[in-house]
C-alpha cells in the first residue's frame, strides 16, 4: 500500500496522534474510562497501522520482533514484581499500601506501576500476534 | 427512550449475527463481527459501563478485526458448504438455549437495589472511594476518581494479574504454532530462521 499517497499521508498524520492518545488513556485511567488494556490495544493499533501502510519490513527494522515478544513477557513480570515487591516491604501479595510511606500514595503508585505492566504486555501481545500473522502470509 | 435504544440496538445486534451465520463470504463476516463488536460497545454505553465498551471497541472491532482478516489472508474467503444434516447440531443448540432460558428464572430480577451482587463487597468499594458524611473511610482508601480502575488494578489485582497472564499465554501459543509450523520449511536456508525466532523458546 506504499504507493498510495492518501494512505500514506493519512497514516503518517494520524500514527503519531494514535500513539499519544493511548498514553492519554493509559494515564487518565485513573480519572476516565481507559487503563492499561486500552492503551496497550490503541498502541499496537498505531504499529499496526504503520506496517499495513509502510510495509512489514519496515515496521520490522522500527520495533524488531524480539522487542515485541519481551514486551509481552516483562509486562507479566513488572506485574507480579509489583506484587513480590509488596510482599518484600512486609504485605500481603499485591498489597500496595506498604510500597510507600504512605499508604493512599503507595496505592496510586502500586495501581500505576501494574497498568503500566498490563500496557506493555497487551501492547507486545498484540504486535507479536500481528507480526507472525502477516509474516506467515509473506512467507507462503 | 432508554428501552427503545435498547431495543433497538438489541434487535440490530439479532440482524447482524442472522447475517453472519447466512453469509459464506468470510470477509464480510469479519466486517460483521466488527459491527457487532460495536453496537456490543453502544449496549455497554447504555448500560453506563464505559470502561467496557471502550475495551470491547478497541479489542473486539479494531485488533480482532484485523488479526481475523489476517487469518482469512491464510486460510481463504470462502467458507465451505456442510453437507452433513443440520438435525442433531439444531437439537443441542435448542436443548442448550432451554436450558440457559430455564436458568434465568432463578436469577434475581434486573436492576434490583437488592440484588446480592449490590450486598456483597460494592458497597465496600463504594464507601471507599466516596466517603460518606461522618464516616471514616475503611483500611484501604485509594481515592482514585475512576472506582473501576481501582477495582481493576487494586481490590481485584490477582484478577487482572491473570487476565494478563492469559494474554501473555495466548501470545506464547501462537508463537509456538507459527514458529513451530515454520522451520521444517526452511531448512535448507540458513539464514532464514532469524526473523521470527529470536525470544521465543
Amino acid at each position: 500500500m506504499r504507493d498510495q499517497i492518501i494512505l500514506r499521508i493519512a497514516a503518517k498524520i494520524l500514527i503519531g496522534p494514535i500513539l499519544l492518545f493511548a498514553l492519554y488513556v493509559q494515564f487518565h485511567g485513573d480519572y476516565g474510562p481507559g487503563g492499561g488494556f486500552q492503551a496497550g490495544v490503541i498502541f499496537a493499533a498505531g504499529v499496526i497501522l504503520y506496517a499495513l501502510v509502510f510495509g512489514l519490513d519496515r515496521a520490522r527494522a522500527a520495533i524488531p520482533t524480539g522487542v515485541v515478544t519481551w514486551c509481552g513477557t516483562l509486562g507479566v513480570l513488572i506485574f507480579a514484581g509489583v506484587g513480590v515487591a509488596a510482599m518484600f516491604m512486609g504485605g500481603n501479595f499485591l498489597d500496595y499500601g506498604v510500597l510507600l510511606y504512605d499508604a493512599e500514595h503507595a496505592q496510586h503508585i502500586g495501581i500505576l506501576l501494574v497498568e503500566a505492566g498490563v500496557l506493555v504486555t497487551v501492547f507486545g501481545v498484540m504486535v507479536t500476534l500481528f507480526y507472525s500473522f502477516a509474516g506467515r502470509r509473506r512467507s507462503r | 427512550m432508554e428501552s427503545v435504544v435498547d431495543l433497538a440496538l438489541l434487535g440490530l445486534l439479532a440482524v447482524t449475527a442472522f447475517g453472519v451465520l447466512r453469509l459464506r463470504n468470510l470477509v464480510a463476516v469479519v466486517m460483521l463481527m466488527g459491527i457487532y463488536s460495536f453496537l456490543s460497545a453502544a449496549l455497554f454505553v447504555v448500560l453506563d459501563a464505559v470502561d467496557v465498551a471502550f475495551t470491547e471497541v478497541a479489542v473486539g472491532a479494531g485488533v480482532s478485526t484485523i488479526l481475523a482478516l489476517g487469518t482469512l489472508a491464510l486460510v481463504g474467503t470462502r467458507q465451505k458448504r456442510h453437507t452433513k444434516s443440520p438435525l442433531i447440531p439444531l437439537l443441542i443448540v435448542l436443548v442448550t438455549g432451554g436450558m440457559l432460558v430455564y436458568g434465568t428464572y432463578d436469577l434475581p430480577r434486573w436492576g434490583q437495589p437488592d440484588n446480592p451482587v449490590h450486598g456483597h463487597v460494592a458497597p465496600e468499594y463504594l464507601a471507599d472511594h466516596v466517603p460518606l458524611a461522618g464516616e471514616e473511610g475503611n483500611v484501604l482508601e485509594v481515592h482514585i476518581p475512576n472506582i473501576v480502575t481501582t477495582v481493576l488494578a487494586s481490590y481485584r489485582g490477582y484478577d487482572t494479574l491473570g487476565e494478563t497472564t492469559v494474554v501473555f499465554a495466548a501470545m506464547v501459543g501462537v508463537l509456538t504454532l507459527f514458529v513451530g509450523s515454520r522451520r521444517p520449511r526452511r531448512t535448507g536456508g540458513p539464514p532464514a530462521d532469524e526473523e521470527g525466532g529470536s525470544g521465543a523458546s
